[in-house]
């Protein structure tokens, strides 16, 4: 029977779908559940990058996904090896990105049986998935592993889970490959109301004080060049969230940088002015908002989302939009035909800019702010930054210029610390020909540490520059300002990172005079290889402008007034 | 306020889970619940009654219901001119000079005695929300031993 000759088992199935889709590389670990898995990617010319670490698979898979515009893969074991990727499935969750996280899980008879290694993964990663899926049936593999990379990339995008049961991992089946998805209850909407579209275009025209508030959705729909063609055809400034930074360029004489709790002072009168705020793929988040019943007292909000429920999630919209942002950002072009002035408006903007500049004082030590300054110089901009949690993310977003999407990669929702040094190195691999710099804090750089081992076998260099101030700084600002300056449990001791660098094959470099700093950017640039900077900065250096947790977010606090 | 959502879904393993997640996940109590499966064995049909504090609260559940992957409709039938039913099996104490007295007791209702022995009968009722909790008033008369009810059902006018 000529069918028998494609007949593959579940591992080779699962492989065969993964080039389909278009996979180049998995970054993975492996262990006792998935060993058919890695059997077959023995032969397979699909890459697997072997981490130290599982978290460090899934943060890597997300990096890979924001710097690339893909699809990221991820695969762990059963049991450990899955609740290990659960903090990355967890942060691409929250930053809407497209994963697939593959799982192994214990042989299907003993699911249930508290076997050896067995966690019941799908039921962990429910609430932190877009979609999961258990693999009970080999039959219905090629189906799931096709819908999972559709899930994960359409609509709001978000990572998908496929557990498979080492069992089904080796049972032999036909290889039937779905050459269309269609999910009867899964249709995102990708265009937007033609109404809504035109009552929109009206609301522009007549508005005095129009402000755009970008988010990351202009980054996964890909409509930065709609943004700045919309922002220049109306004259409104932009600003934009952690998510959005990247999605219109900072040098941009429109641009007014980044807006919430860290943003700029000029981006937060601008949003508490403005008359009406056009709000896309962002999500009114209450680091943006400040105290809710606060913000934007004058401003009518037309939002423009492709998920239904962030439209009047936390603020009330006037014009709610459904659909695909720069579907909506086209139609939206055509449909404004009367152009508002807004030349008062934008003199306003820019007096608050002149009256309230994002500044740092100088000082005998490093300033953190100096290092992102002279990082932008030497990369001239064309670098892609990852960052940490902290402090040293608030720097970077504030400091570098970022003038392309997929330049900046950052843990917006979740927050987590450690994700930076894993990203970059996914974002290496998406971008090989990109610098890849991680802004880093002493704090941070220590939770996925072992990666180095990654980078240095895998020949992806990644710079890490690290903002070490001896304390876990942002926790420590906070308790500075809000909790009498008690410095409980922030001071943290670190290796000593050039030693530590060097140790894995990379290569470490320290620096504690401000001269040093450029030269050993420029140094790091040139050797090829990860290379770990110690900036031994100021060590009681804050983030400002900062707006405290609950005040409304033009009650800023700037330290240098 | 009470609300009453129907949830049209794949029938398939994990859906309750996912459903359920929502609610709890907020602090909701799911106050009722019935699943079945519809003409199409492929699709189940859910009626969650549940107790919303903050109307803003359960708005976003229902967003969150629809975005799940295997959820195909959802219907809250709170504003909607709707029937609802529930069907509640009830043990109450029993003899035989009751008779009389108990089947004129649901003689107002939509019930009847489904099984006799020595010292207690069994009741079926089905009814709307008010016409079950009048009839378990008058139960309670006889001594309710045993109640068990499905949840309730709506259905659209």
């Amino acid at each position: 029977m000529a069918a028998a000759n494609f007949k593959m088992n579940g591992a080779e199935i699962l492989l065969e779908c993964l080039r389909r889709e278009g996979v180049k590389v998995i970054f993975g670990y492996p262990g006792g559940q998935v060993l058919p898995i890695f059997d077959k990617l023995y032969d397979s010319d699909i890459k697997l990058i072997l981490v130290r670490h599982e978290q460090g698979a899934s943060h890597a898979a997300d990096g890979y996904a924001r710097a690339a515009g893909k699809v990221g893969v991820c695969l762990a074991t059963s049991g450990p090896g899955a609740t290990n990727l659960t903090t990355g499935i967890a942060n691409a969750f929250m930053d809407s990105i497209p994963v697939v996280a593959i799982t192994g899980q214990v042989k299907t008879h003993l699911i249930g049986n508290d076997a050896f290694q067995e966690a019941d993964v799908t039921g962990i990663t429910r609430p932190i998935t877009k979609h999961n899926y258990l693999v009970k049936n080999v039959n219905e593999l090629a189906r799931i592993v096709r819908e999972a990379f559709y899930i994960a990339s359409t609509g709001r995008p978000g990572p998908v889970l496929i557990d498979i049961p080492s069992d089904v991992q080796l049972k032999d089946t036909e290889f039937v490959w779905p050459e269309k998805v269609d999910i009867r209850s899964y249709k995102p909407t990708y265009f937007g109301h033609p109404g809504q579209i035109k009552k929109a275009a009206k609301l522009i025209s007549e508005a005095k004080k129009p402000l755009i508030y970008a988010g990351g959705g202009i980054i996964s729909s890909g409509c930065h060049k709609e943004l700045r063609l919309l922002a220049e055809k109306i004259n409104a400034p932009v600003t934009w969230t952690l998510m959005g930074t990247g999605g219109f360029p900072a040098v941009h004489h429109l641009a007014l940088g980044m807006l919430g709790m860290h943003g700029t002072a000029y981006a937060n009168h601008a949003i508490m002015n403005a008359d009406l705020i056009i709000a896309i793929g962002a999500r009114f988040d209450d680091r943006v908002t400040g105290r809710l019943d606060a913000f934007a007292p004058q401003a009518k909000i037309i939002h423009i989302d492709i998920d239904p429920s962030s439209i009047s999630k936390n603020v009330r919209v006037d014009i709610p939009i459904v659909g695909d942002a720069r579907n909506i950002l086209q139609e939206l072009l055509v449909q404004i035909k009367k152009i508002p002035d807004t030349s008062t408006w934008l003199a306003t903007v820019e007096a608050w800019k002149k009256k309230h500049p994002l500044i740092y004082r100088e000082g005998k030590m490093i300033k953190p702010q100096y290092v992102v300054e002279q990082i932008y110089e030497a990369t001239r901009g064309k670098a892609i930054i990852a960052t940490e949690v902290g402090q040293n993310q608030m720097w970077a977003a504030q400091w570098y210029k970022y003038t392309e999407p997929r330049t900046f990669i950052s843990s917006g929702g979740l927050g987590t610390m450690g994700f930076g040094f894993p990203a970059a190195m996914g974002a290496k691999v998406g971008c090989p020909d990109k610098i890849v710099f991680d802004i880093a804090g002493d704090g941070s750089i220590q939770m996925n540490i072992q990666e180095l081992a990654t980078c240095v076998c895998n020949k992806i260099n990644v710079k890490v520059a690290i903002l070490n101030n001896g304390y876990l700084g942002m926790v420590r600002q906070w308790q500075e300002l809000f909790y009498k300056r008690r410095y409980s449990h922030v001071c943290i001791s670190s290796p000593d990172f050039v030693k530590l660098a060097e140790s894995f094959g990379a290569v470490g470099m320290l620096v504690t005079k401000k001269e040093e700093v450029r030269p050993a950017i420029d140094k790091a640039l040139e050797i090829d290889n990860t290379v770990f900077i110690d900036f031994r900065i100021e060590p009681e250096e804050n983030v400002f402008p900062m707006v405290p947790a609950g005040e409304a977010i033009n009650q800023m606090i700037n330290g240098l007034a | 306020m009470k609300h009453t959502i129907s949830v049209l879904v794949e029938n398939k393993f994990g859906v309750l889970a996912r459903i359920a997640g929502l609610f709890s996940a907020r602090g909701y109590n799911i106050a009722s619940l019935a699943v079945s499966e519809t003409l199409d064995p492929q699709i189940s049909y859910m009626t969650i009654v549940v107790d919303a504090e903050d109307e803003k609260v359960l708005e976003q559940i229902k967003k969150q219901l629809n975005k799940l992957i295997d959820v195909i409709t959802v219907t809250d039938f709170t504003k909607k001119e709707h029937l609802e039913r529930e069907l509640i099996l009830v043990k109450v104490e029993y003899s035989a000079k009751d008779k009389a007295r108990l089947e004129h007791s649901l003689n107002k209702f939509v019930g009847k005695i489904i099984q006799r022995q020595a010292d207690t009968a069994i009741i079926e009722a089905v009814g709307d929300k008010e016409q079950i909790k009048e009839l378990l008033e008058t139960l309670k008369g006889f001594g309710i031993k045993e109640l068990v009810r499905t949840g309730r059902i709506a259905i659209a006018k």
